[in-house]
């Protein structure tokens, strides 16, 4: 042992330190998964401007893109659940959802259910769309249901409400604990958008389980996790905190963006 | 050593050569091409698969590369298909770790943020960092081109298009000049990264959204739909670590403390017989 730093010895110390920094960077940012870590609230803010800036600058009634027949080259892919197992669902299921109803409350003038007949008997609109899910993958199909606007309208929503909050049969995870169902929300703005449907075809056929009958939801300027399958009930609030872990979807309490129109 | 007995005219002059808006610009960039791509492989993971067109193809095949794990007689292998070529990729993308411990994901944890599997979290780096990416092209175009240094060092001219087989040649034989501005080649590349790469990489990000899509739907025709556009970025930034590499390669071979200094305080050392002009220091 000499103690004294040769060059050779500081090149080698070197590669060795160098070489360990780069090692230990792939868990060096491991904290910015942490949802109260104070960096990672920064980085969120990041979402709220986009959100802002898209509001500011796309309009309210600005469409997403609506594609030719001939686009429809394959079956919509079903993600998520495709099979619930909660006993309301699965009764339903085995009536063929002949005693569905979609209810529309919370902060409206009047609660509004309506049966899968009456929903059927609304003015329908079809739309060949691109389904885009949050992993990066598209996929377009043909869409057939009523706009929700119509429908919040015969609820009547209260002026100070400002989310519409989607409750849905899916028992998306099964825990010791209990079921833990998927909801999501979004602003009024994408509830009353033109091509925001409440869904029951797909691609001329009646809406299959796996791709959410019997009633799907479809934001299309969103990804696919703001497109509840299995939906029950619309619930107008002022306030997403009271939901689930407080995020407005059960998505987006495990770290995807609210909005989710990125 | 001999140098320091050496006059001082053997060295050239001393510039100011990087402006502090070139220099503040250039080191955000860098931390931000950093968590971006870290970021973006994470997010990658989550479908490791491109494709041509506007959508994926799950019962037709559109899918240009694909990188994943499959069983075969030997235990887990990871694959990698470019362009309907298969080649074993085993140990660096689609499967990587140990023997003991494997891990199935198409870029190993190594090169992610975070290390594990968590795409929300990828995603909320990349958007602040593609936020921070674009204000700061935002204002170096500005600033450059109010102060000239696009006109200057950025865009080539006729001379530097001529000068292009010498500069290769010098760079072949590790000859490098170091002058007032840029050589040909450097030129050349960075006039392909702020002018071709940048614009591009953040074009097909926002081809990707579908908000973006509503207001500018031309996008999706422009780069052949959203899956073309998905692929694009990828490539793309394939590009710039490309890019990067040389870079680095490039200043440490063209004098590391002095390119260094150039870029922290602006201060730069001429090669020998440079012409000295106003405000230069000896």
């Amino acid at each position: 042992m000499t103690g004294i730093i040769t060059r050779r010895n500081f090149l080698r110390g070197s590669a060795v330190v160098g070489s360990g920094l780069i090692l230990a960077g792939c868990d060096q940012f491991d904290f910015l998964g942490q949802r109260d870590n104070g960096v990672r609230k920064v980085l969120e803010q990041a979402n709220v401007l986009t959100y802002q800036a898209q509001r500011h600058w796309i309009g309210a009634q600005t469409l997403a893109r609506e594609y030719s027949a001939s686009e429809i080259r394959q079956g919509q892919r079903p993600n998520g659940s495709t099979n619930p197992t909660t006993p309301e669902y699965l009764a339903l299921q085995a009536g063929n959802f002949s005693t569905y109803k979609l209810t529309v409350k919370g902060m409206v003038d009047r609660e509004v259910s309506l049966t899968l007949d009456q929903l059927r008997n609304m003015p329908a609109r079809s739309q060949i769309t691109r389904h885009d899910c949050v992993e990066g993958w598209s996929c377009i199909a043909k869409w057939t249901g009523t706009q929700l606007g119509p429908v919040l309208d015969m609820a009547g929503v209260k002026p100070g409400a400002r989310f519409c909050v989607y409750h849905c049969y899916d028992n998306i995870q099964r825990t010791l604990a209990g079921d833990i169902l998927y909801y999501t929300s979004s602003d009024l703005i994408d509830a009353y958008h033109p091509q925001t449907i409440l869904s029951y075809g797909l691609n001329d056929q009646v809406l299959p389980v796996s791709n959410g009958a019997p009633i799907r939801l479809r934001i299309e300027r969103a990804l696919g996790y703001k497109q509840p399958k299995f939906l029950h009930t619309i619930e107008l609030v002022d306030d997403l905190s009271q939901f689930g872990l407080g995020h407005g979807g059960y998505w987006e309490d495990t770290g995807y963006d609210w909005y989710g129109g990125i | 050593m001999s140098e320091n007995k050496e006059p001082a005219s053997a060295k050239g002059p001393l510039i100011y050569r990087q402006s502090i808006f070139t220099r503040v610009t250039h080191w955000t960039w860098a931390i931000c091409l950093f968590f971006l791509l870290l970021s973006g492989l994470q997010i990658f993971n989550a479908h490791p698969n491109l494709y041509i067109g506007q959508q994926s193809g799950f019962e037709f095949d559109n899918s240009v590369l694909r990188i994943g794990a499959v069983n075969t007689d030997a235990g887990p292998r990871g694959q990698t298909t470019i362009f309907g070529q298969t080649f074993d990729t085993t140990g660096v993308l689609g499967m990587s770790g140990t023997a003991e411990r494997p891990v199935f994901t198409a870029f190993p944890g190594a090169v992610t943020i975070p290390s594990y599997r968590d795409l929300g979290t990828g995603r909320v780096v990349h958007f602040f960092f593609g936020w921070v990416f674009v204000a700061t092209m935002f204002v170096w175009f500005l600033a450059s081109f109010i102060n000239g240094h696009i006109r200057r060092d950025i865009v080539p001219r006729g001379a530097d298009i001529k000068g292009v087989p010498g500069d290769i040649a010098d760079h072949a034989r590790l000859r490098f000049h170091h002058g007032r501005t840029y050589g040909p080649l450097q030129k050349l590349s960075y006039f392909a990264v702020f002018f071709v790469l940048f614009p591009l990489i953040v074009a097909t990000g926002l081809t990707m959204s579908p908000g973006m899509n509503s207001i500018a739907p031309w996008m999706l025709d422009l780069f052949g739909g959203r899956q073309t556009a998905r692929t694009i970025h990828f490539v793309v930034m394939t590009l710039l670590v490309t890019f990067f590499v040389v870079h680095i390669l490039m200043v440490v071979a063209a004098g590391p403390l002095n390119e260094l200094r150039s870029m922290i305080t602006g201060w730069y050392r001429t090669s020998p017989g440079t012409p000295a002009a106003k405000g230069d220091k000896p």
